[in-house]
């Protein structure tokens, strides 16, 4: 299979201006004769849903919660980022293409990168329209921040609820396109197969989750928005209904899965405090801003009260490592320098899987108030969940899986190998290469429903003039009939083991071998542990009640059954993947200093893997990675 | 810790309710609310029950997906906060503890203790928007606002959509949850043009539901995980007062 990323021709800065003038449009009056099914309504999801509806097209969206409101894009704490170069201090659209494309360490398409730059600038305008409240300085401007290694400030927010405001904004156009009929809302329903008929994506099968009922829903297209599969880790700090049932299964019928080593460890979350625990919780990392990492010089001092502990014993490793960075490296070498100081025996708390986050510096700089204006809702946070006032004692914070950049492999139109099947947000795999930063992933996620989504899909409506379908057509009674059985074959097994059981065992085994460093050992035994557990899963799995009414633990075991499938992938690809990059660390491939050794040469590729069964191993097709623009530099923070 | 559950159970919306006891053992204090019943449920899933329906999705306090009526008070009591983030240390050994779903007429139960909140939907499609399409928007500098504005008009934005305020009153009112989407946008110079006619449709929505009349007893700012502050009802009641009289 050969990949066409339909990247256009010409000079970069002006590929998107060319392409959106050669692309087709749809005549105004025909537009309402195209049906769009878009599943996710977070920032992606809901801002496709309510553009696409207001220029005519008929939408149907999907979410799985009781309300679009709720997706995960809500939790988003830091803000986002625009080259609105507001603040004078030398941001550009290059720069912040720049500074992605580095951040991403080379992984990622220049064209798509550049776009989502240009765009960043519209983003914030339409969500200022919108009523989003974001911070004002006192003369009525609009604030920024510097964030997540970002050496200008052009970070926009609404203290630190910035994805919460951003997806009421969307959720609101959303609405509003709900109240005039053009999208059809589908609360409480989640997909649970897509049907292609002949090459062309054509409808979703969905089960509504309150009745039990398995339907057919046909379209013109079809966008899936249902976000990242952080939770193959179990613990992540994404919300516990995040899965990848939707864009896995759409891999199983045909779409490819690109790049899906490409996880993202977030360094700022609050410890793991014991085996209840069903989900980490992030700190913004914006914390990094005024708080000051660091762990005892000596690990005898670990067990001691951090006040005891005086300044020349500590060691603020990552101003020591990267002291043009600091505090604010990107986060997946921050992460990493994390667990390396706890692997040498220097970490602090429970377990000794924890570094200090000190305030104690800013408090005396800034004063609690400013503190406390800054950040209270995040110390607020903090003490609600450990009991401890980090005023007054170091916060403790500790990595966990937070993101994927991979995810569905999408062209330049977001649109996957499958005609008519779009992929937007952290669900595709487009924009953010090996590591993704900062305030990026809501940029992201409106970048490609508000403004590209909108085009692209015309296009395809124009050009390839999708013929009409009906539910009756065979394709859809199959993929009923075997989200049906599939239903029936969970609810039979009748084992013994409870579905959370067998997802925290998997999860484990994943953050262990193929967490925040890889090694090929680790990575095949996991490969060779994976499908006993998948084993155990449908021989030994018990869950309770029925199909035909709302089931919670029918639901999640479908969602576990997924990611048993899909964990084997993710590692197949960490080991195919022969070289250190952003997020995936091989621990076979570091320099004599212990940083991630790249290996252009071999792998300036995405990995787009599609899937051949159950008993076959899948295949892996190459896109090459060409750097026109940019030089592959070594990406050092130092 | 050991503690015993009086929880609501109820098959679907059509089937009478009823309260069932259960016993939760060997909690941990650093467990939420919803680890501790997890762990509930996972017992009564190995026991070959029927384990707890309720509702969560983020579990840290920001996405209102989770609800819970715990010892008569909507989230548990905990100042500022939602039951996801109501942590065990709050409780004590030996304690019983009732649970139950949000309860309002407007609302109505699923199963167990989730519920049907849609009514919230529909009242912000009434109007909890402003009407501007993708695209065309003026530059974001372009219209100052003053911080304070802008600062009130992010503490009405922070509401989570939760319920909260309607389960706590006693008139199952939802006064609150529309002062604040109502505040939030009328406050900023964007959503002016759409003030009146706003708050009319969202309030002619709100009745239409059938929540209950707000009679000021403040119970739901008590309760709101984000302390959205009661004042915005007022600052509602006037808007809509106005809107009333211009003929809106």
């Amino acid at each position: 299979m050969k990949l066409d990323a339909h990247i256009p021709s010409g000079p970069l800065a002006a590929k998107w201006d060319k392409h959106r003038f050669e692309m087709k449009l749809v005549n105004p009056a025909n537009k309402r004769k195209f049906e769009v099914i878009v599943v996710g309504s977070g920032l992606a999801g809901a801002s496709a849903a309510a553009s696409l509806a207001e220029l005519g097209y008929r939408v149907k969206c999907f979410c799985f919660q009781d309300s679009p409101r709720r997706a995960h894009s809500i939790a988003a704490q830091g803000g986002i980022n625009a080259a609105k170069n507001y603040q004078n201090d030398g941001d550009s659209v290059y720069r912040l293409f720049y500074d992605t494309v580095k951040g991403g360490d080379f992984r990622s398409r220049e064209a798509n990168v550049y776009r989502l730059a240009q765009v960043s600038a519209n983003i914030i305008d339409q969500c200022v329209a919108q009523g989003v409240p974001f911070a004002r300085e006192y003369g009525g401007l609009l604030a920024n921040r510097s964030f997540g290694g970002a050496q200008v400030s052009r970070t926009f927010y609404a203290r630190g609820q910035t994805g919460q405001q951003l997806l009421l904004g969307a959720y609101q156009a959303l609405s509003r396109q709900i109240s005039c009929g053009a999208v059809q809302m589908f609360p409480r329903m989640e997909m649970l197969d897509l049907v292609v008929i002949d090459g062309q994506a054509r409808g979703i099968v969905a089960r509504n989750l309150v009745s039990g009922e398995i339907t057919s829903h046909p379209a013109e297209a079809v966008v899936l928005a249902s976000g990242g599969y952080a939770n193959v880790f179990f613990l992540s700090t994404n919300a516990k209904g995040c899965n990848v049932t939707a864009t896995w299964r759409a891999c199983k019928k045909g779409a490819l899965f690109a790049n899906p080593c490409f996880t993202q460890i977030h360094p700022t979350c609050i410890p793991v405090s014991g085996e209840h625990q069903s989900k980490l919780t992030l700190m913004s990392e914006s914390l990094r801003n005024d708080g000051r990492v660091w762990v005892p010089k000596r690990a005898e001092d670990c067990r001691k009260p951090p006040g005891a502990i005086s300044e020349p014993d500590r060691d603020y490793y990552l101003e020591r490592k990267y002291p043009s960075f600091g505090n604010l490296a990107p986060r997946d070498i921050s992460s990493r320098a994390a667990k390396e100081v706890c692997d040498s025996g220097r970490g602090v708390g429970p377990g000794g899987r924890g570094v200090y986050l000190d305030f104690a510096e800013a408090i005396q700089r800034l004063g609690q108030g400013v503190v406390r204006e800054r950040y209270g809702n995040l110390f607020d946070m903090y003490e609600k969940i450990t009991g401890e006032n980090a005023y007054a004692t170091p916060m403790r914070i500790y990595p966990a899986a937070h993101y994927v950049m991979g995810g569905l492999w999408v062209d330049y139109n977001m649109m996957s190998n499958l005609p008519g099947l779009f992929v937007i947000g952290e669900a595709n795999f487009s924009d953010h290469g090996a590591n993704r930063l900062g305030a990026s992933a809501l940029m992201q996620g409106l970048a490609d429903g508000y403004f590209i989504l909108p085009y692209t899909l015309g296009h395809y409506f124009a050009s390839a003039k999708p013929p009409k379908v009906t539910t009756s057509h065979p394709e859809f009674k199959k993929a009923e009939h075997e989200a049906v059985a599939f239903t029936a074959r969970l609810l039979s097994v009748k084992g013994k083991r409870t579905a959370l059981s067998l997802h925290r065992e998997l999860g484990k085994l994943l953050w262990d071998k193929c967490g925040m460093a890889r090694s090929e050992a680790g990575l095949k035994e996991a490969l060779k542990r994976i499908p006993e557990l998948r084993a155990e899963f449908w021989s030994n799995v018990y869950v309770p009640g029925s199909g035909g009414e709302l089931n919670q633990a029918l639901e999640y075991a479908g969602r576990v059954a997924d990611f048993m499938e899909f964990a084997e992938l993710l590692c197949l690809d960490a080991l195919a993947r022969r070289e250190s990059c952003g997020g995936h660390f091989r621990e076979e491939f570091q320099t004599a200093d212990g940083e991630a050794l790249r290996d252009d040469e071999h792998f300036a590729y995405v990995a787009a893997w599609e899937y051949q069964g159950p008993d076959r191993p899948p295949v892996m097709h190459r896109e090459p990675l060409v750097y026109e623009e940019v030089h592959m530099s070594t990406r050092s923070y130092k | 810790m050991n503690l015993t559950l009086r929880i609501w159970r109820q098959k679907n919306r059509q089937t009478p309710g009823h309260f069932e006891t259960c016993e939760a053992k060997d909690v941990s204090p650093d467990m939420s609310f919803l680890e501790m019943l997890d762990v509930v449920n996972e017992g009564l899933i190995q026991g070959g029950q029927e384990p707890i329906a309720f509702d969560s999705d983020c579990r840290e306090g920001i996405c209102g997906m989770c609800s819970l009526v715990i010892n008569g008070i909507p989230h548990g009591g905990q100042r500022g906060t939602a039951t996801c983030q109501l942590h065990m240390r709050h409780f004590k050994d030996g304690e019983t503890i009732t649970v139950e779903p949000w309860r309002a007429r407007a609302f109505g139960i699923l199963k167990d203790l989730a519920t049907d909140r849609s009514a919230l939907d529909r009242i912000i499609q009434a109007g909890g928007f402003i009407s501007v399409n993708t695209g065309g928007a003026p530059d974001g500098n372009t219209l100052p606002v003053s911080k304070e504005t802008a600062d009130r008009a992010m503490d009405a934005a922070a509401c989570i959509g939760c319920g909260a305020c309607v389960a706590v009153c006693k008139n199952a009112s939802a006064m609150l949850f529309v002062a604040a989407k109502v505040s939030h946008l009328n406050l900023l110079p964007q959503g002016k043009a759409e003030k009146d006619r706003r708050v009319l449709n969202m309030v002619r929505q709100m009745d239409a539901e059938g929540f209950g009349n707000c009679t000021v007893t403040g119970s739901c700012e008590a309760v709101c995980p984000k302390e959205i502050n009661l004042a915005f009802i007022a600052k509602m009641n006037r808007d809509y007062g106005l809107a009333l009289l211009k003929g809106a």
